[in-house]
């Protein structure tokens, strides 16, 4: 009963807030969406956190895809053993584990203890960066710590296909029950992590400005249409 | 061809008496709300001095504008690639402390403090932080008048540029006012620099505007603006800047700092312009050629062809009609004696202004005995001036500047002549010569600086709103609002908690 709840039900439930509360926030209150900065204020200790924080959430982003999202037989079908997978992702997410709460906890120092920051920080702004920090420093752990003292977990038979069986509407929760327990509080973290960032400048992560590479430099609107950008070459 | 028409500015820098009566009204207007009070949409320097933010002209600082090199024109500050690498930091980014921290008094303790020996007395209380500042260091004008003298005049870039001791003794010293606000430039790298394509220039009018609902505040546009005049709003984490008052000129009324400038140093008006010229023109090799290529962009509105194809591409006649009568295509292009603000950027700025004449006029002691061609030498003898404001409007090339004081020059001796007399008259003289006009389109000149009323200094056609499909759905429709709080209630977030 429990294991539907936490592998099932809370699964669905965040990623609907999720889904639902970026969507509105996007169509409605759209002047509130934006990345956070507070590079204006303050940006000696900022060079420093941001970029290693911000760097290493995009290589613990790549780390989840290869471990989550690509199944254990595409490895085996290109020759890619266990072992040499598994020094890999050691070697791999622990450096981005460790960047990503380096930077964080940098950040935080920062928020907390910068007059010009702190001031203007919000409960939301603290909120995000806290469970962040404790996401990524239970994945660090994870990673480093439990993967070369305990056991190097096979999540790529587990967890891996219990998250994609979510996606396809046919979730798997038996494949969680017997997963370590330091695993588990690790996804319910991060699901409670992603229901939260409707709610907080995370948005921006939605953002990405890719778009910036092919379009023209300059910007040409109609005042009637102001809503419909336009290339002009 | 594409045609297409600019609301563009003047400013007549021998008329502004630096009293920041257009900064004013332009901070009541746009920017007295949380998150804004460090910016001046408008701002008057006292130049030679650093200006605001400090030392903006400095591009190996702030790395603003284009620029040219290997045949291609790109943002110095580096193209799309570069600035997605630096978008988790931003090297080139000014702080708050290159502006300054806004502060208001506690004039509370006036009022509330208990009776006691000494005088009340109402301390700066900082607007960011909400703490007492001990000692205000820097403000938008700290060096007004060249408040700071010696230590700051030396400061501005383009002194340093120079490299010449410009004299600050009491009585060799010069100084001039610049009042600033944003370009609205053909070529505007501020628009370049934003990821999101939130920045845009608007096709009407070409004024350029930040869409505050697709603005992520990226924040590149702050620096990408050579003229350092977008600014970022802590408060709402986006960009704001100039709107050219558009919902006033839209009306046909001037913006909120022409309306209200003392000296009346303001004009506002059309100019049509060939958009396809557009990137040649920023994209000629010498630095100095961009005053010229700029001119070549734009299109005398009364020839039939320029007429006829702005119809086709939706331009109506009211705007042709103000292009034609417009103070700006006379000053810029007809008559020449306006320039562009830092060409070198490569923005192809449309804010221009007609150097000021007095710092070196003043120099002329014996006027009472001079001939005509007196005044000649009085320009090439001030060389510094020169130079200086060679360095600001034309490139560092002082044949444009000096063409444009001798203009003004023979404009001031021909009226002298006229209204006052005791001077051999300009007709013969060397001087005309120089200034390569006639003595009506001087008199015409002197009408227009000197003289004009508010119709003819303003020519502004209306943005025509009542022509729109949609009219009812837009009414009270505001790029700011629901940005501003309401009216009276400014509540600053580290006020909200207690």
């Amino acid at each position: 009963m429990i294991d539907i709840f936490l592998w099932v039900v809370f699964p669905y439930i965040t990623l609907t807030i999720m889904i639902v509360g970026c969507i509105y926030r996007f169509a409605f209150r759209q002047k509130t969406w934006t990345a956070p900065s507070t590079e204006f204020f303050e940006k000696k200790w900022l060079r420093i956190g941001s970029p290693l924080f911000h760097y290493g959430i995009l290589l613990a982003v790549i780390g989840h895809v290869m471990g989550l999202v690509i199944p254990l037989q595409f490895y085996q079908a290109i020759g890619v053993t266990d072992h040499l997978y598994h020094i890999g992702a050691i070697y791999g997410g622990g450096l981005a584990g460790l960047m990503v709460v380096a930077g964080a906890v940098i950040l935080l120092i920062r928020k907390a203890t910068v007059d010009r920051v702190r001031i203007h920080a919000t409960f939301a702004d603290f909120f995000s960066v806290i469970a962040l920090i404790i996401v990524a420093g239970i994945g660090t752990y994870m990673t480093i710590v439990y993967n070369t003292t305990v056991e190097a977990y096979e999540y790529r038979t587990t967890i891996g296909p219990w998250f994609r069986s979510i996606f396809t509407f046919q979730p798997q929760y038996q494949l969680m029950t017997e997963v370590p327990v330091i695993f588990k509080i690790h996804v319910i973290a991060s699901f409670g992590l992603f229901a939260s960032i409707p709610f907080t400048h995370l948005v921006h992560i939605y953002s990405v400005p890719i778009h910036y590479l092919a379009r023209a430099p300059q910007q040409y609107r109609s005042r009637a249409g102001y809503q419909h950008r336009r290339d002009y070459k | 061809m594409k045609i297409k028409a600019q609301v563009a500015m003047v400013m007549h820098l021998d008329k502004c008496i630096g009293c920041h009566t257009c900064s004013v009204t332009c901070k009541t207007t746009w920017t007295n709300r949380p998150g804004t009070e460090y910016m001046w949409f408008n701002n008057v320097e006292t130049r030679p001095g650093p200006g605001y933010p400090k030392q903006w002209e400095d591009q190996n600082r702030y790395k603003g504008g284009w620029e040219y090199s290997n045949g291609k024109l790109r943002l110095r500050a580096g193209g799309p690639l570069s600035k997605l690498k630096n978008i988790f930091y931003n090297p080139d980014m000014e702080t708050l402390d290159d502006y300054y921290e806004p502060w208001t008094y506690d004039y509370q303790n006036l009022i509330n403090r208990e009776k006691g020996d000494s005088l009340p007395v109402a301390r700066p209380k900082s607007m960011i932080t909400g703490k007492y500042i001990d000692k205000p260091e820097w403000g938008s004008n700290w060096d007004d008048d060249l408040a700071g003298g010696s230590e700051v005049v030396p400061m501005d870039p383009n002194v340093e540029k120079l490299q010449e001791h410009i004299a600050m003794e009491y009585e060799k010293t010069f100084m001039m006012y610049l009042p600033r606000i944003c370009e609205h430039c053909l070529n505007p790298s501020c628009v370049a620099s934003c990821p999101s394509g939130a920045l845009y220039k608007r096709d009407e009018d070409g004024v350029v505007l930040v869409d505050q609902e697709e603005c992520r505040g990226w924040r590149f546009c702050m620096n990408g603006c050579p003229y350092n005049k977008v600014y970022y709003n802590w408060n709402t984490h986006k960009a704001e800047k100039c709107n050219f008052c558009y919902p006033r000129t839209e009306a046909g009324l001037p913006t909120i700092c022409s309306e209200t400038c003392v000296g009346r140093i303001r004009y506002i008006g059309v100019v049509l312009y060939d958009a396809d010229k557009v990137k040649e023109a920023a994209s000629v090799e010498d630095p100095q050629d961009l005053y010229q290529a700029q001119l070549d962009c734009f299109l005398d509105p009364f020839d039939e062809d320029v007429i006829a194809k702005a119809k086709e591409e939706g331009i109506n006649d009211e705007w042709i009609k103000g292009a034609q009568e417009s103070p700006i295509y006379k000053m810029a292009i007809k008559w020449k004696i306006a320039l562009p603000l830092h060409p070198e950027y490569r923005t192809l700025p449309m804010v221009w202004y007609v150097p000021p004449l007095s710092p070196i006029m003043n120099h002329i002691t014996n006027e009472e005995e001079l001939n005509t061609d007196g005044y000649i030498p009085a320009i090439d003898q001030m060389r510094i001036p020169v130079e200086y404001l060679a360095s600001l409007l034309s490139a560092g090339d002082t044949k444009v500047i000096r063409k444009v004081l001798l203009k003004l020059t023979a404009m001031r001796v021909h009226m002298r002549q006229k209204t006052v007399g005791g001077i051999d008259p300009l007709k013969e003289s060397d001087l005309l010569r120089g200034a390569g006009m006639t003595e009506e389109e001087i008199e015409d000149m002197a009408n227009l600086l000197g003289v004009a009323k508010y119709k003819d200094r303003f020519v502004i056609p209306t943005g025509r709103r009542e022509m729109h499909g949609d009219l009812h759905y837009k009414q009270g429709a505001c790029s700011l609002e629901d940005l501003a709080p309401p009216e009276g209630m400014v509540t600053y977030p580290f006020e909200r908690g207690s």
